[in-house]
This record gives structure tokens, C-alpha cells and sequence, in this order.
């Protein structure tokens, strides 16, 4: 029979339930009710059994596991053991020489990274903050002061090209980002200790962050966002494929299976749903008005290329450029936005859109192709600097096709003001969507792999 | 002998006598289920054991193991129960002329005409059972509340025979792959457990349990190097299901070391994609010949 808490404990634990709830989790009674039954079963004295048995009734995700570890340690983490940490390491410092001990912490740190458990890098991450997480101002954004620190304890990821001789003072590039980790979350510890809240949440794991607004710096970030987004959607893919029924009775097989019960149809059969795969005429602006929004939708494409039947891609700023087999050829993002970039014949003499002079090339290469099948996707601002919007010629192309889809990286507020010309293309679009968050977008993808989504009316 | 699971340790040792390492927070949880009778749900990336726990479990308490293997679609008739009409059809036309109706119903509304389906056979055993209901993410919400309704209550009512109770309260595993949001109220009345890929070392004793005749020093570059495979970006890292795989094929192999040439023999035991090939192809070809996988080890 496990020995019960201190007096009071049970009250500790309802407050660890109210700051959960403050952090917006969903704590419900019963789940408390839980919590408390399995507490039962386990000895208060063992924190980490402990901790695991309140998890295991609270916190139903990872994300909420996430706010949980965070909230716990807050509660019940010993702020007196981590001040005697610091305490002694700071004494250690003033004893000898300085640099002596700064070499010795850092070989120390070095040697750790490259082999030591999880608990001895947490310890590590402690007294790396420890002793230069105090010198001159933190900076206050985690992600600086982890870098900061990295460099100060001459940290050096093993250099991924091949030919170098590797630098003897690295260290693994996987431990190396294990470190990293530790490191923010101590930061994030000692941030929680010092403000007594939560700091905000992490913005990669937000799913409505507004697209990234500098360029190439942000890739690594896209890409990230991608891939969470990618896994996402392979998945609903899997579901369209499923074995939903459809609305319509499939008469033949119905009869067929009748013959089992005499004649009588007992059992309906229905007509399989298929699911939509569109083949995809992708024109997208490359002008700097739309960069960043481009190169995220162009990432998306290129993650989940293999869920669409046919894509062809085709850039744009002044005249078009199909870039189809880049897209095919390059395995990797980053190549292919530097080729796209780098892609002649794109932009020509004044780097300004000319929607309008799109519409008519377009028309011209690519229209017999089209057929109720495919489906044209237009990435763009739809400020056309002036120039004749040649609606009819994208009426014509819209005609063609089966679907027509527009995305504005703008918002909708902005639309139709200055050079802005939306208003003279939306009517011959099948749907109009902002795409300036991740949320948007995946609203989009959804809306286009459909298989529910009633075909349109033959024009 | 089956297992008692009275403590959290006499779990973790009752689950590693039948052949599945468990960490601290699943056996932990595993122990919780026992005594609280409340259902798991387990998540994590595919491969990492989440059936494996069940049917470890199962093994450990030595009771039978009923599996539900959802997907889309899954129904009440597929679930639950169904009438074998087709037999009850023809019971109906050998009936003869002027047999009363209730003894017709008596009949073919009895037992025998019953299918049972997984959830009716884990509630109406005699013996306690281990009950996995597996890929829920699969099913929709009208399932998910089914389900619900029979797991909070554990009792069954058909309409035409009235309601089947359990008699003894199955142990129950709910997996799933995170493809989609499960409901709330389900999430609620479960007990949660994420399992995730194992560390070096807990992957190393996995692989020494499966095939304790492989030279430690391959189990150790093998481990890492799989390890190392993980953390590049593919479309379907190599699960532990898969470092097993690799395990005995090296045994086979007779290798008694992973260069570049017997891994580019075998990567396609743990890689399953032609993209993902290449990538590893790249990445890991290159690393092995600096011999810096080897490095960290002896250096």
C-alpha cells in the first residue's frame, strides 16, 4: 500500500489542475477524479512514477504532455537544488584561474555531448547556463541566448562535407542539436522561474503562424512547417481512399449478392466513391511582391506532388516559364528554388507582373491541354502594375479546364485596391482563397483533394 | 503462470519475460489499466510496438487476446454483432406451414444465429480477455461514440434478446497513428500513453532479445546507424520492427561488420520508399567510409 502524502497534498494537486487550465488545457472533473485514483496506486515519493500517473490521466496529447511538463516542473521542481548548481559552479569559477576552469567545463561539456546519457546533458545544459547564461544581459528570446551560449562553450557541429578533415574539437550535428534542446529548455525553466508564466508557445507547432516574410533564411522553417502539414494531408489522402459509401445503389451487385438469400436483396451493395485526383496546371507568381508566399506554396506542392496525377508548374513574372521538370529532377526544396530562381526568360525587361500578357501565353502553350479534368491553380497577387488584365483570354483558359482555383497571399482587405485587379478575374474562378497562413493553405489542399465535392456544371 | 500486475515493477518484469522491453511510462500505464480498469489509448509513429504491447500484455496475463482492427467504414454489423440472416432465411422457409410464430422467433432469434463480432466476444467471455482495438484513427465519430457507449457500461443490449453484461472486465488498448483528432469524451475516459522510437541503448537490448547471437559490435553500429537514419527527413523512418528485420538478416548474412557495401545491400530491409533510398544511399554511404559513425564510439 503506497504511503500517503503530506497533509494538504491533494490541494496541491487541484492548483496544479486550475494552472493547467490557465494555460488552456482541458481539465476536466472527471480526468481529476482519475488522477486521483491512480495517485492511489502509486507512491508519492517516486517523482517520476508520479509525474507519469498524473500524465497519464491529465495530458491526452503531445501537445498537452508538452504545457504539462512544463506546468509540473514550475510546481514541483526545487528551485533550492538548482541555486546550489549554480552556487558551486560560480565558487569554482573565483577559486583558480578563470580561463583554467572555463577550458576544463567546456572540455567537460564537449565530452558529454558526444556520449553522455540524457541526464548527464541535462545537467551539462544546467551548468552551461549556469555559468555564461548570467554574463552581460539574457537576451530574452530563447532561441539567441541557446546560440549565444553554444558559442561561448565552442560548440562546433561536425562539419557535414565530406572532403574536410574533420575538426577534432566537434561533435556530432545530432547530439549537437540534443544539446540545443536541453539548453532551451533550462532557459525556458529558469524563464518560468523568474516571470512565474508560461512564455509564449513555441511558433513552429502553431499551425495558424502567418507565413514566413523573409526569404531563403526561413526555408529551414517552411520546410518544417511542410512537413507537418505533409503528414497531415498524406493521411486525409488515405482516408479519401477508404471505403466510405456512396450514395448510389450499385443494382447488378446487389442482385448478385441477393441469390445468397433466395432472391431477396437483404444486403444493399453500394457503388464505391473514388477519390479525386486531380491533374494540376500550377502557374505561380515569382515576383518580389510574392516570394516568400510562393516559395512556401511552392514547397507544399513539391511535398505532396506524388498525391496529384499530373503537375505541371509554370512561374511566372512578365512571361511564363514552365519549370515542371525541375521539379521532378531536384529532390530537395532547396535546389529547386534556387533553379527556379535562377530560371531564364521569367522576368524581362522591367521585373514588373503583367497578368494580363500571362493569360495570353498561357493561352496560347498550354489551353488544347486542358480538360474537365485538370484543374489551374493561380498563386498570385493579381497586381498587374497598370497593365491590361486580359480577362477574357483567362475567362477562355477557365473555360477549359475543370476547375479553377485562385490563391491571394493577401489578405482579403486589400484585394481590388491600387494595381490590385481581382475583381476582374474572380468571377471566372471556381474559388477564391486567401493563403497568407498555414491554416489557409491546408483549408485549400483540403478543398482540392476532395473526392465529395460536386463536379461542376459543364460550361 | 499468468502474471500479477501488483506493482509497477512486477509489470515492466512480467512484460520482459514475454519478450517486450517496456519503459518506464508504459509500463507504468500498463500497471494503471490493470488496477483501475480504465482503457489506454496509445499513440506514437508507426512501428514503435503499440500492438506488440497488447499482445505482450496479453501474453504476460496469459488471457486471450481479441482484436478489432478498425477502418473506414467500420460498422455496428461488423463490430458489435450481426443476425446471420441468410440462415435465418432458410430456417424460415424449412418452417413448416403451421408453426406459431413465437416458437419460429424463439428460434431464430437464439444464439445460434448470432455473429459475434470482437467487441460482443471481449464483453460475453467467461475468462477475462485483452481487448485491442487497433488504428481507432481510422474509424469515424459515429464508431467512436458506439464504442464509447459499450466501454462505459460494458454491456451490450441486443433488442431481441436482451442485454449481455460482462462478466469480467476485459483489459482494453486503443492504438492509434494520430492521423486525425479523436473526440474528447474518448480521450477522457482513457488513460494515455505515447510511445516513441527507443534510445541507443533500449534499442540495442530489443535487438539483443530478438537475436542475442549477433556480435555486439554490429548490434551497436547497427542500432546507430538506424538511429542516425531516423533523423534524416524521410517519407517513412525505419521502425524498430524494421531494425529487428535488419538484425537477423545481418545475422544471416554473416557480417561482421557494416560497411558501406553490406549496407547498401540490406537498406532496403529498413528503408521502404525509392526516395528515401537515395537519401540514405547518400547520407550514410558517405558517413561510413570517414568511419565517423565508429568514432564517437572509440574516440
Amino acid at each position: 500500500m503506497p504511503e500517503p502524502g503530506p497533509p494538504g497534498f491533494p490541494a496541491r494537486v487541484i492548483d496544479l489542475a486550475d494552472a493547467l487550465r490557465k494555460e488552456g488545457m482541458a481539465v476536466g472533473t472527471s480526468e481529476l477524479l482519475d488522477a486521483f485514483d491512480a495517485l492511489g496506486h502509486v507512491s508519492w515519493t517516486e517523482q517520476r512514477d508520479f509525474k507519469e500517473a498524473l500524465a497519464a490521466t491529465i495530458a491526452k496529447s503531445q501537445e498537452d504532455r508538452r504545457v504539462f511538463d512544463l506546468v509540473f516542473d514550475r510546481f514541483f521542481f526545487r528551485a533550492v537544488e538548482k541555486e546550489a548548481v549554480e552556487r558551486g559552479l560560480i565558487d569554482q569559477r573565483f577559486e583558480g584561474g578563470d580561463r583554467l576552469d572555463m577550458e576544463e567545463l567546456r572540455e567537460r561539456i564537449r565530452e558529454v555531448v558526444r556520449q553522455g546519457s540524457d541526464g548527464e546533458m541535462r545537467d551539462s545544459a544546467r551548468l552551461a547556463i549556469a555559468a555564461f547564461g548570467r554574463q552581460g544581459e539574457g537576451s530574452g528570446v530563447i532561441g539567441v541566448d541557446v546560440q549565444r551560449i553554444r558559442r561561448s562553450l565552442d560548440l562546433k557541429g561536425e562539419s557535414p562535407n565530406p572532403g574536410r578533415e574533420p575538426d577534432p574539437d566537434s561533435v556530432p550535428q545530432d547530439r549537437l542539436r540534443e544539446f540545443e534542446r536541453h539548453l532551451r529548455r533550462e532557459l525556458e525553466r529558469g524563464l518560468i522561474e523568474r516571470t512565474q508564466s508560461l512564455p509564449p508557445a513555441k511558433p513552429l507547432s502553431e499551425f495558424d503562424r502567418a507565413l514566413p516574410s523573409g526569404p531563403l533564411q526561413d526555408l529551414a522553417a517552411v520546410h518544417r512547417t511542410v512537413m507537418l502539414l505533409k503528414r497531415r494531408l498524406a493521411t486525409q489522402g488515405h482516408e479519401a481512399r477508404g471505403r466510405k459509401k456512396g450514395a448510389v445503389v450499385d443494382v447488378r451487385r446487389t442482385m448478385r449478392a441477393s441469390l445468397e438469400t433466395g432472391g431477396v436483396p437483404v444486403a444493399l451493395r453500394y457503388r464505391p466513391k473514388r477519390p479525386r485526383r486531380p491533374e494540376l496546371y500550377v502557374l505561380c507568381d515569382v515576383s518580389t511582391s510574392v516570394t516568400s508566399a510562393s516559395v512556401f506554396f511552392l514547397s507544399v506542392l513539391h511535398a505532396l506532388h506524388d498525391a496529384f496525377r499530373k503537375l505541371r508548374l509554370f512561374v511566372f513574372v512578365e512571361r511564363i516559364a514552365e519549370v515542371t521538370d525541375i521539379f521532378e529532377r531536384e529532390r530537395s526544396f532547396k535546389e529547386i528554388s534556387h533553379a527556379i530562381a535562377t530560371e531564364p526568360g521569367v522576368a524581362d525587361v522591367s521585373g514588373y507582373t503583367d497578368y494580363g500578357r500571362v493569360w495570353l501565353e498561357f493561352h496560347d502553350q498550354i489551353v488544347d491541354e486542358l480538360d474537365p479534368r485538370s484543374t489551374v491553380i493561380i498563386l498570385g497577387d493579381a497586381r498587374t502594375n497598370g497593365r491590361e488584365p486580359q480577362a477574357r483570354a483567362f475567362a477562355r483558359v477557365s473555360e477549359h479546364a475543370g476547375r479553377t482555383f485562385w490563391l491571394n497571399p493577401e489578405p482579403k482587405l486589400y484585394w481590388n485596391y491600387g494595381d490590385s485587379v481581382m475583381r476582374a478575374y474572380e468571377p471566372f474562378c471556381d474559388g477564391v482563397f486567401e493563403c497568407w497562413t498555414t491554416k489557409q493553405l491546408e483549408q485549400f489542399v483540403n478543398a482540392l483533394t476532395d473526392p465529395h465535392a460536386v463536379p461542376p456544371a459543364v460550361r | 503462470m499468468a502474471a500479477d500486475l501488483a506493482t509497477v515493477e512486477s509489470t515492466r518484469d512480467a512484460l520482459a519475460a514475454v519478450g517486450y522491453l517496456a519503459d518506464e511510462s508504459a509500463s507504468l500505464v500498463s500497471y494503471l489499466a490493470a488496477q483501475l480498469g480504465k482503457p489506454v489509448l496509445v499513440e506514437g509513429p508507426a512501428g514503435v510496438g503499440k500492438t506488440e504491447l497488447a499482445k505482450a500484455l496479453a501474453r504476460a496475463t496469459e488471457r486471450k487476446l481479441v482484436r478489432l482492427q478498425c477502418y473506414e467504414g467500420l460498422d455496428e454489423a461488423k463490430a458489435l454483432y450481426e443476425w446471420n440472416y441468410r440462415k435465418q432465411l432458410l430456417r424460415i422457409q424449412t418452417e413448416k406451414g403451421d408453426a406459431a410464430w413465437d416458437e419460429v422467433q424463439g428460434d431464430i432469434f437464439g444464439p445460434e444465429f448470432l455473429l459475434t463480432r470482437p467487441l460482443l466476444q471481449a464483453i460475453a467471455a467467461e475468462e477475462p480477455v485483452v481487448l485491442l482495438i487497433d488504428e481507432i484513427d481510422k474509424t469515424d465519430q459515429e464508431f467512436e461514440a458506439m464504442l464509447l457507449e459499450v466501454l462505459s457500461d460494458f454491456q451490450i443490449s441486443i433488442p431481441e434478446m436482451g442485454v449481455v453484461e460482462a462478466s469480467s472486465m476485459p483489459l482494453v488498448l486503443l492504438t492509434s497513428n494520430n492521423s486525425r483528432e479523436l473526440t474528447e469524451a474518448l480521450k477522457r475516459r482513457c488513460l494515455y500513453l505515447w510511445l516513441d522510437y527507443p534510445t541507443v541503448e533500449r534499442e540495442l537490448e530489443i535487438v539483443h532479445l530478438h537475436t542475442p547471437d549477433l556480435d555486439e559490435h554490429v548490434a551497436r553500429r547497427l542500432v546507430e546507424v538506424v538511429h542516425m537514419v531516423r533523423g534524416l527527413d524521410l517519407k517513412k523512418p525505419p521502425s524498430i520492427a524494421e531494425s529487428i528485420d535488419w538484425a537477423r538478416a545481418l545475422m544471416l548474412l554473416g557480417a561482421d561488420d557494416i560497411d558501406e557495401a553490406v549496407l547498401k545491400r540490406t537498406m532496403s530491409i529498413i528503408v521502404k520508399h525509392r526516395t528515401d533510398l537515395d537519401v540514405v544511399a547518400e547520407r550514410a554511404g558517405v558517413k561510413l567510409t570517414d568511419g565517423l559513425i565508429g568514432r564517437s564510439q572509440t574516440g
